[in-house]
């Protein structure tokens, strides 16, 4: 039971950190139709400058660790912001231009990552408490599961409140919806746009920080590995649904979870196969709906 | 989009109305000519320094050469699907990799001799893309892109953790038993390349018959406006599936060209890396063109090639680390360059020289990669009343 339970639990803080991914993949999929190859760069540059910070600020400072997760949200809003106004606001209405050139983006930057810092993963530490476990019902759950809960409940939250109350929030919302009706009210959408790329980074940069204190190492490579995830998450949960993104992430990674733990570790593959189940029976994703 | 979508009504042109003879059989003979000079190239001379390592009757040369036209021949399967049918995938190194290791784990495993070998291997990708083509085109553009990419990340998740039979990490080198003695070894680089050349060849035939067979003209006319396919009672699924499927065949016939050829595979041959090599190389010819990802397969290959040595090479290393690292990374320069591509010349090499070709000569449609982007938002209105 007790270990039932753990893998309950981690499954959850691992949905946490594909959330944090995949709600910046969605939003800007949901308003801008961009499929964003480059969100991987944010998180793998988030990571990177935290885990440089960290190193030259003592790394088993809790306030430092703290730092280094605002440091990386930065980061990562800034990259992305730069990446909208640079390479995607030029080719504005077409997508799959918009596609390819966040997949050279990625592909470039990954390789200067790799000059900078080199191919292999650099091994990290962080507060000795993240190490330490907490005692569930006889689970011994890593703390580090519980820091990624936290930052994704916080964004889970911040996103909710931000959409329903705040004027942008209405018009990234009014955007997912019907963006021709919102340009046709006047209402300037690249403004949301960018908006939206800086939140998605600043999410994955943050997200970058976390994962690599959950995996123990930063890569350059890290943003891709997580990003496919992300991008099954967000098929699954329904392109541009942000509820359908966090109930999928939590889903999926749980699944996972427990098919590596049961089912000899086919995990990576029982979350393909339940992609292609969800496709037959529902093409638009669990909350999503066809454009 | 600028670029009006004409191609509904009038699919492409059929080859030569109109037109003078020599117009008219021109593409023909150059492109026989090019088969004809690339067929005796192990047979001559010929040093292109800065390009090719050594003169072209040595296996250096030969072995550069033939994984260029591996490379173009992958391209050109690419094509089909990006260019013809206008399906953006992101998986399809799954298929390359199919071939490559199928060959390989065939081999190691029975008695069978090569060709036999070849074609199990081959219908080991006919069933992987039916499969996986199967669940992926019931949905369309973006999420399309995204499922094949969660498939290929499957196969190479397989081909990561069964190191058993694929040799994992390390990769999976060619057993030779079976194989006849005339496709082993350096000294016979010159037979592989024969090898490689007719493989290119056939997929360029496919390719060729694809893009002028009604499937070809269907699939275009579902990448134009798939809802006026879907009322006129045609099936774009089938055609779109087919194409898939043709494609997918093509790149695991260049992956049993590439096990052949290098002797051996590693896992990145199975990776999103080299499916975005793959677009990387399609783009930079100019999507929708043969001519024009045969074109980028092999410029990529070359300068791939090229930067790694220049990478290395003392001019670079005494440059100050600003220069110097982004400059040591070949990836970096070739991403760039994709990017500037995608920017400012978005016909690709071969939509660029086809539209100067078009304005000094007059004659054929525009099409590339701005003619895909009839796939948007707008897609559900008639072509015509698009700008």
């Amino acid at each position: 039971m007790s270990t039932f339970l753990l893998v309950l639990i981690t499954g959850v803080g691992l949905g946490a950190l594909y959330f944090l991914v995949a709600s910046g993949l969605s939003l800007i999929y949901g308003l801008m139709h961009v499929l964003n190859f480059a969100h991987g760069v944010f998180l793998s540059l988030g990571g990177l400058i935290g885990f440089e910070l960290a190193a030259r600020l003592g790394a088993d400072q809790w306030w430092v660790f703290v730092l280094s997760i605002l440091v990386g949200g930065v980061t990562g809003a800034l990259i992305a912001t730069a990446t909208e106004l640079v390479l995607i606001r030029p080719l504005y209405e077409r997508h799959i231009e918009q596609v390819l050139v966040t997949v050279g983006l990625a592909f470039a930057a990954v390789a200067l990552f790799e000059g900078i810092w080199g191919a292999d993963p650099v091994y990290i530490v962080g507060p000795a408490w993240l190490k330490e476990t907490t005692d569930v019902l006889g689970a011994l759950v890593p703390n580090t599961y519980w820091v990624l809960m936290i930052a994704a409940s916080a964004l889970l939250t911040g996103l909710v409140l931000f959409l329903r109350y705040t004027r942008y929030g209405m018009i990234i919302r009014a955007g997912v919806e019907n963006r021709s009706m919102v340009t046709a009210l006047g209402i300037d959408v690249k403004k949301a746009f960018t908006l939206v790329f800086a939140i998605g980074g600043s999410a994955a940069g943050v997200g970058g920080v976390l994962a690599a204190h959950y995996t123990g190492y930063v890569s350059p490579h890290l943003g891709q590995t997580l990003l496919i995830f992300a991008f099954i998450v967000t098929v699954i949960g329904g392109l541009g649904s942000l509820t359908g993104a966090a109930v999928a992430s939590v889903l999926v990674a749980v699944l996972q979870q427990l098919a590596n733990y049961y089912l000899f570790g086919t995990g990576d593959l029982i979350v393909v196969v339940l992609l292609a189940a969800v496709l037959l029976v529902r093409p638009q994703g669990l909350l999503g709906r066809f454009a | 989009m600028s670029a009006q979508t004409e191609t509904t009504s009038t699919p492409t042109p059929v080859a030569g109305k109109g037109k003078p003879f020599w117009r008219q059989w021109l593409p023909l003979g150059v492109g026989v000519a090019l088969v004809v000079l690339m067929a005796v190239l192990p047979l001559l001379n010929i040093s292109i320094p800065g390009v090719l390592p050594t003169p072209t009757y040595q296996p250096g040369a030969l072995a550069v050469i033939s994984l260029a036209m591996v490379f173009a021949a992958l391209a050109l399967s690419y094509n089909m699907l990006l260019g013809t049918a206008g399906m953006l995938s992101f998986g399809h190194a799954l298929y390359f990799g199919v071939g490559a290791y199928g060959l390989g784990i065939i081999l190691a495993n029975s008695g069978l001799p090569l060709v036999p070998a070849v074609l199990l291997a081959l219908v080991g990708g006919l069933v992987i893309a039916l499969v996986t083509g199967s669940v992926a085109n019931r949905v369309g553009g973006i999420p399309f892109a995204m499922v094949t990419l969660a498939f290929a990340q499957a196969g190479s998740v397989l081909v990561r953790r069964n190191s058993g039979v694929t040799g994992g990490e390390e990769g999976l080198s060619l057993t030779t038993e079976n194989v006849p003695d005339f496709l082993v070894g350096v000294i016979n680089t010159r037979n592989l390349y024969w090898v490689t050349l007719a493989v290119l060849v056939v997929i360029y035939l496919v390719a060729l018959w694809v893009d002028r067979s009604r499937l070809g003209h269907l699939a275009q006319a579902s990448r134009e406006n798939e809802l006026r396919v879907n009322v006129l009672g045609l099936h774009p699924y089938r055609a779109k599936l087919t194409i898939f499927i043709i494609a997918a065949l093509s790149a695991s016939l260049a992956g049993i060209t590439y096990m052949l050829l290098q002797s051996g595979t590693v896992p990145r041959a199975v990776s999103a890396d080299l499916t975005i090599t793959v677009l990387v190389m399609v783009v930079l010819g100019g999507v929708g063109f043969r001519w024009g990802a045969i074109l980028g397969g092999v410029l990529y290959t070359l300068l791939d090639q090229r930067l790694t040595v220049l990478a290395g090479s003392e001019a670079i290393a005494g440059l100050p680390e600003v220069l110097r690292i982004p400059l040591s990374e070949p990836l970096f320069i070739l991403g760039v360059l994709f990017i500037l591509v995608v920017m400012f010349l978005p016909g690709g090499i071969a939509g660029t020289a086809e539209a100067w070709w078009q304005r000094r000569f007059g004659g054929r449609k525009e099409t590339g990669l701005a003619a895909l982007d009839a796939d948007s938002d707008e897609s559900s209105e008639p072509a015509e009343t698009r700008q």
